[in-house]
């Protein structure tokens, strides 16, 4: 935990004051690590919306025809995408995916030295290593949600135009004017803490690595489950902010 | 004792211990300007514990340590960054970064440090890169050379800056005996022709007496003897005499026992390790 606070100080020393004393982040190694954490995730992520758009409509289209009310899935699909489902699942993919890499990597650095000759060559871990790949998570898991919640609606869509009786006009329509953009807003604001929360846990477990290659699998798999617990608990803490609190 | 310059580096009174037990104990010894200094002993004796806290990445139980005659035990980050640019330290494993290309490896400090141009930085590199024999290598990643290969790229990369302080733990072990004596020309070209200090951590006897102008032995946590490559040889110290003639019998013990040997607190001795230090009781 200590290594922990260590750490998110560490990172905000070097994002918010270091680029003003002339340390500005480079930032080339931003953008591949963009590619590695977010570009790379988007077909799972793609396939992971779809899935669970289409699973929505049809539990929605099932819930609601014993109410008359089969009108109204579209409204369910895209409030419960941009609301719940859209930053928690594709959180969930990015978690397994990305984070768990970003431990492993960091890790082996660790365990094989790396991460010590770093040091020694006056090159501080933190700004090297960790600052790109916080960056990146934190442009691309909001990207992806984004992404995400589109591939979600379109397979809301798909069930509705091809299973039930909507028509593709009617399905936007209703979906457009039951969701307003604090809907979008909110989902947002999630997944950014999200990122943060994903991020920070997959780097700093990587950083504290002991002990070789059973070391390194012991922290990517502690890094997933703490990542899971404390997205899915902050995800309760902002829905209870967002929509009871105010 | 020959003191042929200003001391670069002073090591006074040095006490490490993972818990009770003491790795290094009150160790004291100086490096002066132009020295190379090997530091020999067994497996497990400290000598790459005692190489850590000489260069600032773990922190003594009591004592202190001195680099270019300020003390770097109680320094903040921020001024041991200073302290760190003006050495090069060469890993065992050579601790290349792996995602890098062996160039941009060698490259990485002055890219990092210096405002040079590609250009200069390209230059630099292929020159360093020729120094350990590894012209044309550029390209490659280091999971596609060899282990001796990522020693001598990682002996390029702690000379990239041209520091006046080298580290180096076992240069040589794992090359073949041309590439040895290759990398010990280019050692004492460095310390005798530029003028360079070494501190040289190593096992292997032909190396260090080629390239030392001093010798410390470490043993029991301390040092059993130091000097000249000459003084060494003539010891009359009986463990010093087999280490460096590596004779298997003489007082040198030949396992150590669990609390003799180099291991972090946290770590618990296995079962296994328990029940061979139990046999080598019953037959020793």
């Amino acid at each position: 935990m200590k290594n922990y606070v260590r750490l998110n100080l560490s990172l905000l020393y070097w994002i918010f004051i270091a680029p003003f004393t002339g340390q500005f982040f480079k930032i080339a190694p931003i953008f591949r690590q963009m590619v590695f954490i977010g570009a790379r995730a988007a077909p799972m992520v793609a396939l992971t919306a779809f899935s669970v758009g289409v699973t929505l409509a049809m539990q929605a289209a099932h819930s609601l025809e014993s109410l008359g009310a089969q009108m109204y899935i579209p409204d369910l699909v895209i409030l419960t995408l941009l609301r719940e489902m859209g930053p928690v699942l594709i959180a969930v993919i990015v978690i397994g995916r990305s984070g768990s890499a970003v431990a492993a990597e960091l890790g082996t650095m660790k365990v094989s030295e790396e991460i010590e000759a770093l040091e020694v060559m006056a090159i501080n871990p933190v700004q090297f290593l960790v600052v790109p790949r916080f960056l990146a998570m934190m442009v691309m898991l909001p990207a992806l949600t984004i992404f995400g919640n589109y591939i979600g609606i379109l397979g809301g869509w798909a069930v509705c135009v091809f299973a039930l009786d909507f028509n593709t006009a009617g399905y936007i329509l209703e979906a457009l004017q039951s969701a307003d953009t604090w809907d979008l807003y909110s989902g947002m604001i999630k997944s950014v803490v999200f990122a943060w929360i994903v991020i920070t846990i997959a780097c700093n477990a990587g950083l504290n690595v002991e002990g070789g290659a059973e070391g390194v699998g012991q922290a990517t798999t502690t890094s997933v489950v703490q990542a899971l617990l404390a997205m899915l608990v902050m995800n309760a803490v902002l829905t209870g902010i967002f929509f009871f609190a105010a | 004792m020959k003191t042929n310059g200003k001391p670069m580096i002073e090591v006074d009174g040095l006490v490490r211990k993972f818990g009770d037990r003491a790795v290094l104990n009150d160790i004291s010894f100086n490096v002066h300007l132009g020295d190379t200094l090997v530091i020999m002993g067994g497996s497990g004796c400290g000598k790459s514990t005692l190489l850590r806290h000489m260069i600032g990445s773990m922190k003594p139980t009591s004592g202190t340590v001195k680099l270019f005659g300020e003390e770097i035990t109680g320094m903040k980050e921020r001024e041991i960054i200073r302290i760190r640019l003006r050495f090069g330290m060469l890993f065992q494993s050579g601790a290349l970064l792996a995602s890098l290309t062996v160039g941009e490896n060698v490259a990485l400090p002055l890219l990092q440090h210096t405002n040079k141009s590609d250009d200069e930085i390209q230059e630099i590199v292929e020159q360093k890169l020729q120094m350990v024999g590894l012209t044309g290598f550029e390209d490659l990643r280091p999971d596609e050379i060899s282990g001796g290969m990522k020693k001598r790229v990682g002996l390029a990369r702690a000379l990239a800056l041209d520091p006046e302080l080298l580290f180096s733990d076992e240069p040589t072990s794992g090359l073949d005996p041309i590439m040895t004596a290759v990398i010990d020309e280019l050692t004492l070209k460095l310390t005798r022709g530029k003028g360079m200090t070494a501190v040289v951590v190593s096992h292997d006897m032909t190396s260090a007496f080629r390239i030392a102008t001093r010798m410390i032995m470490l043993g029991h946590g301390g040092i059993v003897a130091q000097g000249t490559p000459d003084e060494i040889r003539a010891s009359s110290n009986p463990e010093v005499q087999q280490f460096i003639k590596g004779e298997p019998d003489g007082p040198i013990p030949l396992n150590l026992s669990q609390d003799e040997h180099e291991h972090h607190q946290h770590v618990k001795p296995r079962p296994f390790v328990r029940a061979r230090h139990r046999f080598h009781h019953k037959t020793g």
